[in-house]
């Protein structure tokens, strides 16, 4: 019995290669036969590590997901009387009546439409001219276009602030306060997901299709519009989903720019909240968001799951071509160019090289690092609580926090879903878990953050006050960031081909083992770029943290909201100081992450 | 198929399903097969595509589960029994190399799931190496190797934990002709050098008739004859069987008499749109 313990850790006696072998295999393996009881703890040991991998999450989402927003939205339905609970719809009727809603649900979809329409009309010559086409310097644009979508949206509404403002570079154009002002910066941000969303795949698909209609006889455009249009449909689709999603749950860009005339759903659940003290009308407007939202997302997981078919048909082959500016047999690429250029110079980097020079700018007016001297104070007439330095400390540590939370969360949701269970039933539930993580993308930040203020006081009856804890806020965030780790990690894990595990199996190597020497190391460059995109989304995280952190713990992003909304050039200047300092992190983060990844494709945004 | 009683692979009335359903039986890939495997022996396993080689193979690992019959080695059945803990390697068509690994890491993969120290596991990874012909390359990134190089290193890797029984899963397939003809050869040495149990699935029965010591034809989920290569072609069982081999077809009627003229009327007919 001895022995044949011993040699279960190390079940190869090892024998020389010369000897009788076969025999020594038989009686080996003999021995093996005894321990069918032990391959059955295997099992149970697999349920119970995959039921754990799904639990853990399944909880997480529930306390601090489906709870609170439930509960916010039940505050809609629901009226505390005397007698108990009633259910009472005239909170609805009260909202719904008010021609205010009307107005911002209307400004609602129209920002997002609007945005939406140019961000893939613009986004189109982009995607080709930056993954179809070679030419010097691509990375280093792809990775510029790549910088407004990680931006912080705070940051990006007091960049567009200080260009539109009377003064800054685009003050002739009166766009303060505008609905064309708002439409720009949503372009700004929602630009590189279509960029990279229709390009990844542009990348990819057989341009010999194309070149077969040219050959017979289709022009260029022809060639574009019958073969190669169609085949990005998908892609076009679920990117323009996505960018309607982020354009009708906008937030901090809205709210810094939009001023009294206009707003989204999500900064009027904001107001109606902590200007007008209004709870129930902010539940009301949550249902209404959610309606929005959930339609974005049904077109959303329709358009990806044609796109996951559709990527089939691609080669993998790399299909870009050199540039060319010049007319030749081939055509030209002048018009794309030139559209991207525009975009790029005037629409990505100006806002940016605008801010930098706006502050550079002291309150006096003269030239000099005044503003960001200051960043060590608590603004004029103490606007803060806390200095911006220590903002910024607290962003840190709460985005650190976040990630980590976020990052095991998701990367076990990532790791089952990547899984093709046989039973037909499990192979659902993979699917549900699968769409059930998306919804944090779609539920508002705000509605997030107020739902854990009116729940997570007595979170599951237990007495501890979280709200005072100042562990929500990295929760909140770790929420908002957990669907944007799943898409990344995802494709990564799809991608390895299950016979590399099966390989791995036949060649001895436990469950266990497998996802350690398999799993692990190939999933590792994408578990890099998950950890990066978790911290740069948590550090620049305004919609929940903007409800959640106390005045000493304040984050930048909520540091620098409150700064704007101060009287003085002083701390305006501040503002945009602090908002250099944010982007130019958030930038570092995700330009790190990004090479961390290599030139693999993944990932959706 | 009676082997000598117990030793070596034994698989009886083997049923494969896919894509079965609380309430449907699914398709039939494997449909009731029974088939004897030796020690030390190679047999083929020679069939069409999509005719259930891989399935009934990939049942063999403990991949597919069984919708019926039953898989031993040595008289043990095989139910539930995990396929890391069969002892049996499987060879892919295009070899799986861990892309992660060197050359040498991935030979020396099994090797660490057994726990064997590093120093003997450097000199078995460098002999097998030699064995399959890549002596040197232990350091190699396997993005640079040939399709034919990274075959050799998955035989080599396969090879390295010993197994009681190797299955191959037309590993030979992807490379062209010239290398599949030079490789089959070399296969069949090595193996036969090491005293490896194995079955070979493929669908050309000049690799099957080079590497196997018996060939067994495979058809639409049912074993149609199990022989040694020279007695298949001397007295193939059935037209289908002569036609699988690249007999004429008349050269089947002739053979056998017994099967009914329709039948080699419909396989006659098919036989001439083969060739």
């Amino acid at each position: 019995m001895d022995g044949d313990g011993r040699r279960l850790t190390r079940p190869v006696p090892r024998v020389p290669r010369s000897t009788a072998r076969p025999a020594a295999r038989a009686a080996r393996w003999r021995a093996d036969r005894s321990r069918a009881g032990r391959w059955r703890g295997d099992r149970w040991g697999a349920w119970l590590g995959w039921g754990a991998a799904v639990a853990l999450p399944l909880g997480f989402l529930a306390v601090f997901f489906a709870w609170p927003v439930v509960s916010l939205v039940l505050e809609g339905f629901f009226t505390e009387t005397p007698a108990g609970r009633e259910l009472d719809l005239s909170g609805f009727a009260e909202v719904l009546s008010q021609e205010r809603t009307w107005r911002i649900v209307g400004q609602t979809l129209a920002q997002a439409l609007a945005g939406t329409l140019l961000s893939v009309l613009l986004g189109l010559p982009g995607a080709y001219v930056l993954y179809r086409c070679r030419f010097p310097g691509r990375t280093l644009v792809r990775g510029l276009v790549t910088v407004p979508f990680v931006l912080p949206s705070v940051v990006v509404g007091v960049a567009f602030r200080a260009l539109f403002a009377p003064g800054g570079l685009l003050g002739w154009a009166h766009l303060e306060e505008s609905f064309a002002g708002i439409v720009l910066a949503l372009v700004f941000f929602n630009y590189a997901v279509v960029v990279r969303t229709v390009g990844g795949m542009w990348e990819r698909l057989d341009p010999r299709a194309e070149q077969a209609a040219r050959a017979l006889g289709a022009t260029p455009w022809r060639a574009f519009r019958t073969v190669t249009l169609p085949a990005l449909g998908p892609a076009i689709a679920s990117a323009a989903a996505v960018v309607f999603l982020f354009c009708a749950t906008a937030f901090g860009v809205v709210l810094v720019l939009g001023g009294l005339r206009y707003g989204t759903i999500e900064t009027e659940i904001w107001t109606r909240t902590t200007q007008f003290l209004d709870l129930r009308s902010a539940a009301v407007l949550s249902v209404l968001q959610l309606v929005v939202v959930a339609g974005a997302l049904l077109v959303s997981s329709r358009a990806r799951a044609k796109r996951e078919r559709a990527l089939h048909l691609t080669s993998d082959s790399v299909s870009a071509h050199r540039l060319r500016l010049r007319a030749g047999a081939g055509g030209t690429d002048l018009a794309p160019a030139l559209v991207t250029l525009a975009v790029v110079a005037g629409l990505l980097v100006l806002p940016m090289a605008g801010l930098v020079t706006r502050s550079l700018r002291a309150p006096d007016g003269s030239w000099g690092l005044d503003n960001y001297v200051a960043l060590g104070t608590t603004g004029g007439r103490n606007a803060l609580t806390v200095t911006v330095w220590e903002a910024l400390g607290n962003s840190l540590r709460t985005a650190a926090w976040a990630a980590l939370i976020a990052v095991v969360v998701g990367g076990l949701v990532a790791l089952v879903v990547s899984r093709r269970p046989r039973r037909a039933g499990l192979r659902r539930a993979v699917g549900v878990l699968d769409a059930a993580f998306m919804l944090p993308l779609g539920v508002s930040a705000v509605t997030v953050g107020f739902g854990f203020l009116i729940t997570l006081d007595k979170p599951l009856g237990l007495d501890v006050d979280l709200r005072t804890s100042g562990a929500l806020v990295p929760i909140a965030q770790a929420v908002v960031a957990i669907p944007l780790v799943v898409r990344t990690m995802l494709p990564v894990l799809r991608a390895i081909d299950p016979r590399l595990r099966e390989a791995a199996a036949t060649l001895g190597a436990a469950p266990g083992r497998v996802l350690r020497t398999v799993d692990g190391p190939l999933g590792a460059r994408s578990l890099g770029l998950a950890i990066g995109f978790a911290f740069a989304v948590s550090l620049g995280e305004f919609g929940a943290t903007s409800f959640l952190a106390r005045p000493d713990t304040a984050t930048l992003p909520v540091v620098i909201y409150r700064l704007i909304g101060r009287p003085g050039a002083e701390n305006y200047g501040m503002a945009l100081a602090a908002s250099v300092v944010l982007a130019v992190l958030t930038a570092t983060v995700m330009m790190v992450a990004e090479r961390l990844r290599g030139d693999r494709p993944g990932g959706e945004f | 198929m009676q082997q000598g009683k117990t030793s070596g692979l034994a698989v009886r009335d083997a049923v494969v399903r896919y894509g079965a359903a609380r309430r449907r039986p699914g398709a039939v890939a494997v449909d009731g097969v029974s088939l004897g495997v030796a020690a030390g022996e190679i047999v083929a396993l020679l069939g069409p595509s999509g005719c259930g080689k891989s399935s009934l193979l990939r049942a063999v690992a403990g991949l597919e589960p069984l919708a019926g019959g039953t898989v031993a080695f040595d008289g043990a059945d095989l139910a539930g029994v995990p396929v890391h803990r069969r002892g049996f390697g499987l060879l892919f068509q295009d070899g799986q190399l861990f892309p992660h690994r060197d050359v040498g890491r991935n030979v020396a993969y099994g090797l660490e799931t057994q726990g064997v120290p590093r120093v003997e596991r450097a000199a078995r990874v460098a002999e097998l190496l030699a064995d399959v012909g890549l002596a040197g390359y232990a350091g190699r990134s396997v993005a640079t190797l040939s399709g034919g190089e990274k075959q050799r290193v998955a035989l080599a890797r396969a090879l390295a934990p010993r197994p009681r029984l190797l299955l191959l899963d037309e590993p030979l397939s992807a490379l062209d002709r010239r290398l599949r003809e030079r490789l089959a050869v070399d296969v069949r040495d090595t193996l036969k050098a090491t005293g490896t149990t194995a079955v070979f699935v493929t669908h050309d029965h000049d690799e099957a008739f080079t590497v196997a010591d018996r060939v067994a034809v495979m058809d639409a989920g049912r074993l149609l004859q199990v022989d040694a290569p020279d007695v298949l072609l001397r007295a193939p069982a059935s037209p289908r069987v002569a036609e699988f081999l690249g007999l004429s077809a008349d050269h089947a009627a002739d053979r056998s008499e017994t099967t009914g003229a329709r039948t080699a009327a419909v396989t006659t007919s098919s036989g001439r749109d083969v060739v």
